[in-house]
């Protein structure tokens, strides 16, 4: 102010040291993070949760617009009914197990199998009796493309060792409570009861085990990683399931 | 005429003032400028520039109102702001000046009153003109952030320095409050020194205050008489720094609140006096935090738990941190080690840091070790694993010595829990 005496006033654009936006005074530059989270994950059920991170949020709806099929590990108990179908629950029933044998438990998972077979189609709106409609059922690539009923796309015995039995599950709209109560009916299919011990997702659409991160992998870099090398996989499955195709999509990875 | 309009900002200019933020002066002038704003006085440029004259600014912007023309366009702050970094580092101790505020700002309002007619702000300006008016915006009377006064006030642009972190003690309003309105030669100056005679390092300070900014409302003189009580208590000096450093609010604490803390952990842990000792300088948080949840943790060790007397006084001196943990944590740990591990309670009482990790880490080892049946627990067997190292290394080390597995075989078999 003292030296605008010149005629000639010039204007120069100069900062001064201010403490405005020292970080002791404003905080910390970054506060919050919105993170989303895919398809729910019961809090006794293990496995793979999808997450949804900034921008990426919005992917997780086309994801559940796409429809994809989970995989569930499942162990059961013979033996023991619960209120809750949980192994911890209140007991309800107690009985033997003796005469269950495996071709028994397979014969029972083929029924149930079969039976949403059939549910499936019914659900997908497709007219079987079109060329490309049976072409694409033989294949295996039918499922439904809006809400329906839990539907099993695939069920076996992995392991059985009675009392206890371990299934593998394919299946999709479901809840982990629901395939618990799954559990627990084929238990009075086989003419006893079963609870639930354990459930475990190992695949959500294209996410497996190997791509999930560990407690101790839950760090900036870690997580960083694992989106960078997913989201190529991630935007051509989701572009194939965009792409019209009488209404079924490609079929998800094995 | 436009000219002597001029020349008075520029007198103004060369009046160097200090720490104008005193007290009663900062709340007359926020109140005063809280009504000129209330009577719909509209935010116009104003002659003020930040650090110099805010004290009487807001009063010559009454008086003088009407000359203050026009527009505060961004090149006039610029230019301004590039003249006045000649000013901003120069702030100078003048205390006098500040007395002779009262008197000028009164001679000023009636030389402003003769000299200058009213001018409307309508009035054209020439560019040279404009661009000579000083504007700056207005400092807010009341706002939520330190931010907008932490450059006209010196307490806080040292306070800044020093290391406090301004962004945490401004979520508590009276806090911010007072530490605008203390005086840093005054007041903060004798408690910094006070602290450091204590032995807490420079570099320590900041975070010391960012904790305990409340210390700066206490009286130097039940600082000085609490210290001397503790070393009555024949705490060493360099205890007392460490203890305050670990649990900043000691200091705020009374002589007979202290004493009753001394008192009670003395009657209730019964152990021998050095001994209690030891335990509050390594864990000053006990004479700070609430007494509630140590008796409660006292009743679950014994009543649910199942430790005897003695047995508890080990596990707290090795660690202390046991006092003041969560009820719900510890029952849960100690039912999975004593019912899953089935580790009998003498061996538990052995190696007590069971109780300070968590509870997924001591399942996932066990689990893992069970996996490869190597969960052998009992010192009188063969490959038998101590608690502590069950518990206490890190994940590699565990690994590669206990499980004698590798770190990826590990991490293969959580992915399967």
């Amino acid at each position: 102010m003292e030296g605008s005496e010149e005629k000639a006033l010039t204007l120069t654009a100069t900062s001064v040291p201010s403490l405005t936006n020292h970080p002791l005074v404003c905080g910390p530059a970054f506060t919050s993070l919105k993170v989303g989270v895919g398809h729910r994950l019961d809090a006794q059920a293990s496995g793979v949760l999808v997450l949804g991170v900034g921008h990426g949020r919005s992917l997780l709806t086309d994801m559940y617009n796409a429809h994809l099929t989970k995989d569930y590990t499942v162990r059961g108990l013979l033996g023991k009914a619960t209120d809750d179908f949980c192994e911890d629950g209140r007991l309800v029933e107690k009985s033997t197990y003796d005469h269950v044998t495996r071709e028994k438990l397979d014969r029972i998972l083929a029924l149930i199998q079969g039976s949403h077979q059939k549910a499936l189609v019914m659900y997908s709106n497709l007219d079987l009796q079109t060329q490309e409609a049976y072409d694409m059922a033989v294949r295996g690539l039918i499922r439904p493309m809006n809400k329906s009923p839990m539907l099993i796309t695939g069920i076996r015995c992995l392991h059985f060792a009675p009392p206890e039995f371990l299934l593998e599950v394919q299946c999709m709209h479901e809840t982990q409570k629901q395939l618990r109560k799954l559990v627990h009916e084929i238990g009075l299919e086989l003419k006893t009861t079963a609870v639930c011990s354990q459930v475990r997702r190992t695949r959500d659409g294209f996410f497996t085990l190997d791509d999930a991160l560990l407690r101790t992998q839950w760090d900036i870099h870690s997580i960083q990683n694992a989106i960078q090398a997913t989201a190529p996989r991630v935007a051509v499955e989701l572009e194939k399931s965009l792409r019209p195709g009488l209404g079924t999509p490609a079929a998800p990875p094995p | 005429m436009a000219l002597s309009a001029q020349q008075i900002p520029r007198w103004f200019n060369s009046v160097k003032l200090s720490s104008f933020i005193t007290a009663t002066q900062l709340g007359k002038q926020f109140q005063r400028r809280g009504k000129t704003l209330s009577h719909g006085f509209s935010a116009q440029p104003q002659v003020s520039s930040d650090n110099c004259f805010l004290p009487w600014g807001f009063k010559t912007y009454r008086t003088s109102s009407l000359w203050n023309s026009s527009q505060s366009t961004n090149s006039s702050r610029q230019e301004i702001s590039s003249a006045q970094s000649a000013l901003l580092p120069s702030v100078n101790e003048q205390t006098q000046k500040t007395q002779k505020i009262p008197s000028f700002d009164s001679e000023l309002s009636l030389e402003a009153l003769d000299d200058l007619p009213p001018l409307s702000p309508l009035q054209p300006v020439s560019e040279e003109e404009a661009i000579q008016i000083i504007a700056d915006p207005p400092l807010p009377p009341d706002t939520f952030t330190l931010r907008d006064y932490v450059d006209h006030s010196e307490t806080l642009q040292k306070l800044v320095l020093l290391g406090v972190d301004l962004s945490k003690i401004e979520k508590h309003p009276d806090a911010a409050n007072l530490l605008l309105r203390l005086d840093f030669e005054k007041d903060i100056k004798e408690i910094l020194v006070f602290l450091k005679d204590l032995g807490i390092e420079d570099n320590q300070l900041g975070t010391y205050l960012t904790k305990n900014y409340a210390i700066f409302s206490e009286d130097l003189e039940n600082l000085k008489t609490r210290v001397a009580y503790l070393q009555s208590k024949n705490f060493s000096k360099a205890h007392i720094a460490q203890m305050v450093r670990n649990a900043p609010f000691l200091l705020s604490f009374s002589v007979e609140r202290l004493d009753n803390r001394l008192g009670f952990f003395q009657k209730e842990l019964e152990l021998s006096v050095k001994k209690t000792r030891d335990l509050i300088v390594r864990l000053p948080r006990l004479l700070t935090g609430s007494l509630e949840p140590v008796k409660e943790n006292m009743k679950v060790y014994r009543l649910e738990l199942g430790f005897k007397h003695n047995e508890i006084q080990h596990m707290i001196t090795q660690v202390p941190k046991m006092l003041t943990a969560n009820k719900r944590k510890l029952t849960e740990i100690f039912d999975y080690v004593h019912n899953v591990m089935s580790i009998p309670h003498h061996l538990i009482v052995r190696f007590p840091q069971v109780f300070n990790t968590r509870l997924f880490k001591i399942k996932e080892r066990h689990l893992f070790l069970t996996y490869l049946g190597r969960a052998q627990y009992d010192p009188t067997k063969l490959n038998y694993i101590s608690l502590d190292k069950l518990v206490s290394v890190p994940d590699e080390i565990f690994c590669e010595e206990i499980a004698k597995a590798s770190v990826q075989d590990f991490e293969k078999f959580l992915k399967t829990l």
